[in-house]
């Protein structure tokens, strides 16, 4: 069997999460190549060539890479997929976006945010908010998979696989790229972070997030932050924690003044040790915690903050 | 200018699924039913565009059993023009859905197609770029703002790392993140009026489309629940446990 592990990046890094995603290869079994599909992106291609398990990088430089639009990424994928059996990428934003467009140009279904490996043809998902956890088996001759990295651990990095050149430049010519408005932060990446602290509706504010910021240096912590705490307007949603923002699963996630509905739940709950700062002792959240404090947070986060 | 807005009846997202002793599936029976949340966003996009003049009509299309004629007739209300029903009691598959939206998309001709970013029940995120994928129309998925400038649409995109803005040609495919719109409640006249208005019925069976499943759903499992914690009673003895016994800080 062979399988392509698309790489996840941003012409410059490779994000910390294909490592997970090709340890999700790895328990499919077979032989496994990576694309790295960007431009001036040899920095990627080289610390592809280093992840063990990968025996051939195929890297696709070309201008309409640039902003792995779906649209020119996809007809990449699926020319390549001819050559394989099973087409994996990270259920991130890039290949939550793309990947669905290749299954379709290949007449497959996909199978979304994986979380465990049954069988080469069958996988563990969540539904439901991961209120429910479903085993499917794809019926698919060719599989289309995207990964939750958080159902698995990252391989090493020492490997050393062959990098090929592709002179490839699929561009579908009806989208383009007009800017980028990034999140600058100087703390550890939401996915990445071993330690997350979120605020909820109960910060009240935007500005009570600083409450928040304190610690999270102390603790080289990433900040998040509940749906309510996004739609409310305290902070943007790329900060968002749940069913329809970012899956997190840290060493230490620490809940304040979140009230724990299950759309919440369901971006968190696979933390190893959960902690909830709440007042309200009813507060749903308290199910899922390790350790439960009923306080104010006004009062207890300074608090916590001078004893760290 | 045409507006397609493809929508699914789900779970009430208030209401926590439970799943069949059997572990065949879920258990549905006798549980609050809502248009998912993400496409009832896209209903009141396509809306606020009517609203705007830049759109002319609005059409919302279901696939599902008769059911979900509640759902359309909610889109109806929140100021769709017309809806249609693609009757089948299948639970159907990504790539199918897709390929039945393909045909009404050859059907109505639609500048734009609007839909949810993802449904809340089986939360595959599939169906908007599958779509794009068979028309060839480009994608602007996830998207917190949606501007029409002539024939190009400008898409603000909800990425990992920020916003992302993107131009597509129309016609286009754009799949709504939560903070595109806050959705209007609808008015009792607009529910009365949107009885009378009309919903049409067409059997997926006659789009001549082989709708064979593609997957085989094996068994559905009740997560794993974590085991009950302990309140602590202050900040000391929360910052001591984390240090001695979780060992996760230092």
């Amino acid at each position: 069997m062979s399988i392509l592990v698309y790489a996840e990046h941003d012409n410059s890094e490779l994000k910390a999460d294909t490592l997970k995603t090709v340890a999700a290869a790895q328990a499919i079994g077979g032989d496994i190549h990576m694309l790295v599909a960007g431009s001036n992106c040899q920095a990627v291609a080289e610390a592809a060539s280093k992840v063990n398990g990968v025996s051939k990088v195929l890297v696709a430089d070309n201008a309409a890479y640039e902003h792995q639009l779906a649209e020119n990424v996809s007809l990449l994928v699926t020319e390549l997929a001819a050559d394989y059996d099973h087409v994996i990428a990270t259920a991130l934003t890039t290949g939550k976006n793309f990947m669905p467009r290749v299954a379709a140009l290949l007449d497959v279904t996909q199978i979304s945010d994986i979380i465990a490996v049954e069988s080469s043809d069958t996988f563990v998902r969540p539904i439901y908010a991961g209120n429910a956890i479903a085993t499917v088996q794809s019926l698919d001759s060719k599989k289309v998979i995207t990964v939750r990295s958080t159902g698995f651990d990252a391989v090493a990095t020492d490997g050393s696989a062959e990098i090929v050149a592709l002179d490839k430049a699929t561009d579908a010519g009806n989208s383009s790229h007009v800017n980028d408005e990034l999140s600058v932060s100087e703390r550890p990446d939401l996915g990445a972070a071993s330690i997350v602290i979120s605020g909820g509706r109960g910060m009240q504010n935007g500005e009570n997030f600083k409450l928040l910021e304190g610690i999270a240096d102390k603790l080289g912590a990433a900040i998040g932050a509940s749906r309510a705490a996004v739609d409310a307007g305290f902070v943007p949603n790329d900060m968002q924690v749940g069913q329809t923002g970012k899956i997190v699963a840290p060493d230490l996630y620490i809940a304040v003044g979140i009230s724990g509905a299950i759309q919440h739940l369901a971006g968190m709950k696979d933390s190893k040790v959960i902690v909830a700062i709440n007042k309200d002792p009813e507060a749903p959240i308290f199910q899922v915690a390790d350790y439960g404090l009923v306080a104010d947070l006004f009062d207890a986060l300074p608090e916590l903050e001078g004893k760290l | 200018m045409k507006v397609l807005v493809p929508i699914k009846r789900v779970i009430d997202y208030n209401v926590k699924v439970r799943v069949k002793a059997d572990n065949s599936n879920v258990d549905l029976a006798n549980v609050k039913m809502a248009i998912n949340p993400f496409c009832e966003i896209a209903v009141e996009e396509a809306v606020r565009l009517k609203e705007a003049g830049t759109v002319t009509e609005v059409i919302a299309v279901s696939i599902g059993n008769k059911s979900c004629q509640e759902q359309l007739r909610t889109a109806l209300a929140l100021g769709a023009d017309r809806a249609i029903q693609i009757d089948t009691e299948e639970n159907l598959d990504s790539i199918n859905v897709a390929k039945l939206l393909q045909k009404v998309v050859e059907e109505e001709q639609p500048q734009l197609v609007i839909l949810g970013k993802q449904a809340i029940d089986s939360d595959n995120n599939q169906t908007g770029q599958m779509l794009a994928a068979l028309t060839g129309m480009p994608q602007g998925t996830f998207a917190s703002a949606v501007k029409i400038d002539g024939d190009k649409v400008n898409v603000t995109r909800e990425v990992d790392s920020g916003l992302q803005t993107i131009a597509l040609t129309l016609p286009a495919i754009v799949t709504t993140d939560l903070r595109l719109n806050e959705p209007r409640y609808a008015s009792l006249p607009n529910i009365m009026k949107a009885k009378r208005k009309p919903l049409n019925v067409k059997s997926a069976a006659d789009f001549g489309i082989d709708l064979t499943a593609r997957t085989n759903l094996i068994k559905v499992t009740p997560p794993a629940e974590r085991k009950a914690g302990i309140v602590v009673e202050s900040i000391d003895e929360l910052v001591e446990k984390l240090k001695n016994e979780a060992k996760v800080i230092s």
